[in-house]
């Protein structure tokens, strides 16, 4: 309970920095020590330390799961303010209500880690969502942000819309909100009163969810989206936030998913693969890196779907290793693509010869991002298809097959900047890069390797 | 403890020459690394494994069920001596060539020893698998950067080939492990498996396919004459040299005695994929004007014939690929040095707009003429004993197969002898009118690979001793 009264109370008390103080730095600097009080106090929380208990009737629950992904979503939240804040506080000049946005994201966020409800749900994804509109289009002046932000208006009020009709449906099927008692149903303690209802039901909130996760063929928002968005904000909306809607997705679904039988399975196939196309193939033509990041995201929701396939242990884990590897990498790429001026391919020629730290790093968080043995993105893709493999059957190992020919394809754009840095000649125009911002890419990619050499420690803290 | 020496000295003198100031001290750590090496692993070579001095294993991923675990057998023993020598030789032979950056050429080449230790000691399939892809990533910014007019693409390709390959094997691994009643990627485990018909065909393909992609096996081998032409040629050595022998290697090790009845049901397709693959390769080789792409060409001819080799299944011919394997390795590496001195000499590597070295670098036409002997495999060198137990292995499993695979040899004299001939004889040309002898370190190598190439063609039974006991366990299974 603590991560969601915390996070709300210090994106109220951001909101007032900006009228106590109007210098930006000290905004900033506020928002830093904000996100260190959030993190202590949701690892308080799960450790037993200190915790805020109020009576929420079982609407949520709190489990290590969600703790763990708190800490990981709060903390990526941190290393993102500490790579980009500067630039957070350059997109226009409200620096202050960027800062509580982002915090009121958070607490969206935190609901979605526990919700045990659908209606605690709902509210979860309109917290995370409305804060993100207006982030989008924070770059008043800039056409393509204003259009960016209408666009995912009205693409996610239609997908709200859904949901609510789901959420409908659902409690017509069976008279309250609880997820639990579906669960319950599974064992045959409720009769199976009306199969419809409940299908349809889920089937809205699934595709619902599936908008927010950009998975196709719901997906065509992304990549005007985040192409349009600044870009700080961008990588805030391609890493933590996303990665949250695949946590709510594994929370309702390990929940759920029993009542859908094959056709629930042959849809997710379905979407898994079309996601992986889509995302793999369109990336690969490309012209700007971050129209190919977003591609590439689109791609990574295809693997992070595999969880939902197979809704096991190793799953559980995989889908938290995959949050973690992910968003490191993604916000590193993005840190350094804010810095480049020209966001083409182009752009980057020649940047191992100007700024080699900034091309080693980059090459590092892209060689994640493909899968690369050596960095926690190969664990994290490992996990999904071990998880997809354990399952068993024939369905399953072509699944897998056909998941590692999509991870070949990936190799070939995430490769194309690293041939860009290293091997073309050029001179990028670079943005000033600061001691500390060197030292935290250093940090992120040292910790993606350590990652990627022992998920033990991921793994472990999980089952701590 | 020896084990991990092997692959530690590579990793941590790597990195560290990453940072090293100055031209040459990159150059002159990675030579003094690698002989260190090549030093213990002489050692390793009479070291008996009684109280598991061969043999290092420590916990790495507990939830996964994966260990550090590394073993020196026979046949780890032989490929790692082969690495460990090559890789002095080649920065001994290369001395004298320039690089841009040098300490990062060569931080990445004692990289790839690294992986390439670890894939031959390996006694964990995961642990495996991450060097595999250890000794690809270094390889691939050694082309990129180094390599020649049309590197980038050509890299590019050769990376995407083997990486698909080496993901299907990861399907492959992951299909093994979960058929292990403890979870383990434990070698012995893997061994241990029982699977029925079905599940072996399925896991051989994934394995294969990855393993095909890394020899090459026709029709799998359309990267790697490009990839040998652009690479710079101190890498070209080792990708033919040492590369290579991965792929054999991983047959032997993670194929033959995991899905034996597999192997046996599609030992037929393989072994006329590699006879053509012979056969195809070598009349290509005739054709070709470039000397790195000549022998490049007769590389997959040989190794075509290893790999038919393996899948006869029988004792002698996998007794011939044991030696052939380091005797190759060898050979091919002789070739390169050629090859480069020629291209650093005269500044071309045509075959039409050279000829009469012989005239002014008589000792080097010397050198090579042995080396072409022994890429014909005549009697005497070291590669006659490996082809002849190979044929010999070839022949008791099918006459007309050997039959046909037979024309390879002569066709192997005729793109050699040509080699030879048009670069070495008959009258100068004007790019060769104003060449000397090579430097003293290029003769030097040779002449020690010259020495190896007569020495075990005389008396190959250590080879044969040396993995002796990976045949038999091969076969007990």
């Amino acid at each position: 309970m603590n991560a969601i009264i915390f996070s709300a109370l210090l994106g109220v008390v951001m909101m007032f920095a900006g009228i106590a103080t109007p210098n930006k730095m000290a905004i900033k600097n506020i928002a830093i020590a904000a996100l260190l009080v959030l993190l202590l106090g949701n690892l308080s929380d799960a450790y037993g330390w200190f915790s805020i208990k109020v009576n929420v009737n079982e609407m949520l629950a709190f489990t290590k799961f969600g703790f763990f992904f708190n800490t990981i979503a709060i903390a990526s939240t941190l290393l993102y303010v500490l790579l980009s804040g500067n630039d957070i506080v350059k997109v226009g000049s409200n620096a202050a209500e960027y800062f509580a946005l982002i915090f009121f994201v958070l607490c969206g966020i935190t609901l979605l880690t526990s919700f045990n409800n659908l209606l605690m749900m709902f509210l979860g994804i309109e917290i995370m969502s409305i804060p993100l509109y207006i982030l989008t289009g924070s770059a008043k002046k800039n056409l393509k942000s204003n259009e960016a932000s209408l666009k995912y208006f009205l693409m996610g009020a239609f997908s709200t819309g859904l949901m609510l009709m789901g959420i409908a449906l659902l409690y017509g099927a069976t008279g309250n909100f609880d997820i639990s008692p579906l669960v319950i149903k599974q064992e045959g303690a409720l009769p199976k009163s009306a199969p419809i209802l409940e299908v349809f039901g889920l089937l809205f909130v699934f595709v619902s969810m599936l908008f927010k996760v950009s998975a196709a063929p719901f997906h065509f928002w992304t990549p005007d989206v985040y192409d349009g968005a600044p870009s700080v904000f961008t990588s805030f909306m391609a890493t933590i936030v996303k990665a949250a809607g695949f946590i709510a997705l594994v929370t309702l679904f390990f929940a759920k998913a029993e009542e859908l039988g094959t056709l629930w399975k042959m849809v997710l196939v379905v979407v898994i693969i079309s996601t992986l196309l889509i995302g793999n193939v369109t990336a690969v033509f490309q012209q700007s890196v971050k129209r190919m990041l977003a591609y590439s995201s689109i791609a990574q929701a295809g693997f992070m779907l595999f969880a939902l396939y197979s809704r096991n242990d190793i799953a559980k884990e995989g889908i938290l290793l995959y949050s973690v590897a992910y968003t490191l990498a993604t916000v590193g790429i993005f840190a350094i693509l804010i810095k480049i001026d020209d966001h083409s391919f182009d752009g980057y020629n020649g940047l191992a010869k100007a700024y080699p730290l900034l091309a080693l790093t980059n090459t590092i968080f892209l060689l994640s991002l493909a899968g690369i043995p050596l960095t926690a993105g190969f664990f994290a893709k490992y996990f999904m298809l071990a998880s997809v493999m354990q399952t068993g059957g024939s369905l399953a190992i072509w699944l897998v097959i056909l998941g590692v020919l999509f991870a070949a394809i990936s190799v070939y754009y995430y490769f194309k900047v690293v041939q860009a840095m290293y091997f073309k000649e050029g001179t990028p125009i670079v943005a000033k890069v600061s001691t500390s911002f060197r030292f935290l890419l250093l940090f992120v990619a040292f910790l993606i390797v350590l990652f990627g050499i022992y998920p033990d420690l991921i793994i472990s803290a999980f089952y701590w | 403890m020896i084990p991990l020496l092997l692959i530690l000295i590579p990793l941590l003198t790597g990195f560290f020459s990453f940072f090293m100031k100055g031209n040459n001290s990159g150059k002159h750590i990675a030579l003094a690394a690698s002989s260190i090496l090549m030093v213990i692993m002489t050692w390793a070579l009479f070291t008996k494994n009684q109280n598991g001095e061969l043999q290092y294993q420590i916990s790495w991923i507990s939830t996964l069920g994966s260990n550090i675990s590394l073993s020196l057998d026979g046949m780890s023993k032989m490929l790692c001596l082969l690495t460990a020598i090559s890789f002095p030789i080649i920065f001994a032979a290369t001395y004298n060539n320039q690089y841009k950056k040098p300490n990062y050429f060569y931080a990445l080449m004692l990289l790839t020893q690294a992986g390439l230790m670890g894939v031959f000691l390996a006694a964990d399939c995961l642990l495996f698998y991450f060097f595999w892809e250890l000794a690809l990533i270094p390889v691939y910014f050694l082309c990129s950067i180094w390599g020649g007019e049309k590197r980038i693409a050509v890299t590019f390709k050769f990376f995407i080939y083997t990486f698909i390959g080496s993901l299907l094997m990861l399907v492959g691994i992951l299909f093994l492990y979960f058929k292990t009643p403890n979870h383990s990627f434990a070698i012995a485990d893997f061994y241990a498996l029982q699977l029925t018909a079905k599940e072996q065909a399925l896991s051989f393909w994934l394995f294969f396919i990855a393993f095909a992609i890394k020899m090459p096996i026709f029709p799998f081998h359309t990267w790697q004459p490009d990839a040998y032409e652009q690479s710079p040629t101190a890498v070209t050595m080792v990708l033919s040299g040492i590369m290579v022998k991965m792929g054999i290697y991983a047959v032997i090790r993670w194929m033959l005695p995991i899905f034996p009845d597999a192997v046996h049901a599609n030992a037929m397709f393989i072994i006329i994929l590699s006879v053509i693959g012979m056969i195809y390769a070598s009349i290509i080789a005739i054709k070709q004007d470039d000397v790195k792409r000549l022998i490049a060409y007769s590389s997959i001819a040989h190794i075509g014939l290893m790999c038919a080799a393996i899948f006869v299944m029988n004792n002698i011919g996998l007794k011939g690929v044991m030696i052939q394997m380091f005797s190759h390795g060898i050979n091919v590496i002789g070739l390169w040095i050629v090859a480069d001195a020629i291209e650093q000499k005269t500044g071309t590597r045509k075959l039409s707009e050279l000829g009469g070295l012989a005239q002014k670098a008589p000792t080097l036409a010397i050198l090579f003429v042995i080396m072409a002997f022994a890429n014909i495999a005549l009697p005497l060198t070291n590669a006659f004993v490996g082809e002849f137990l190979m044929f010999n292995g070839l022949f008791e499993y099918n006459v007309y197969i050997a039959a046909v695979a037979g024309i390879s040899i002569i066709l192997a004299a005729v793109y050699t002898l040509n080699l030879v001939q048009k670069v070495f004889y008959g009258n100068t040309v004007s790019l060769t009118e104003n060449t000397n002898e090579v430097s003293l370190n290029v003769q030097l190598m040779l002449i020690v690979l010259v020495v190896v190439i007569v020495t075990f063609g005389v008396y190959p039974q250590p080879l044969i001793d040396l993995t002796k006991d990976t045949v038999t366990a091969v076969f007990n299974k």
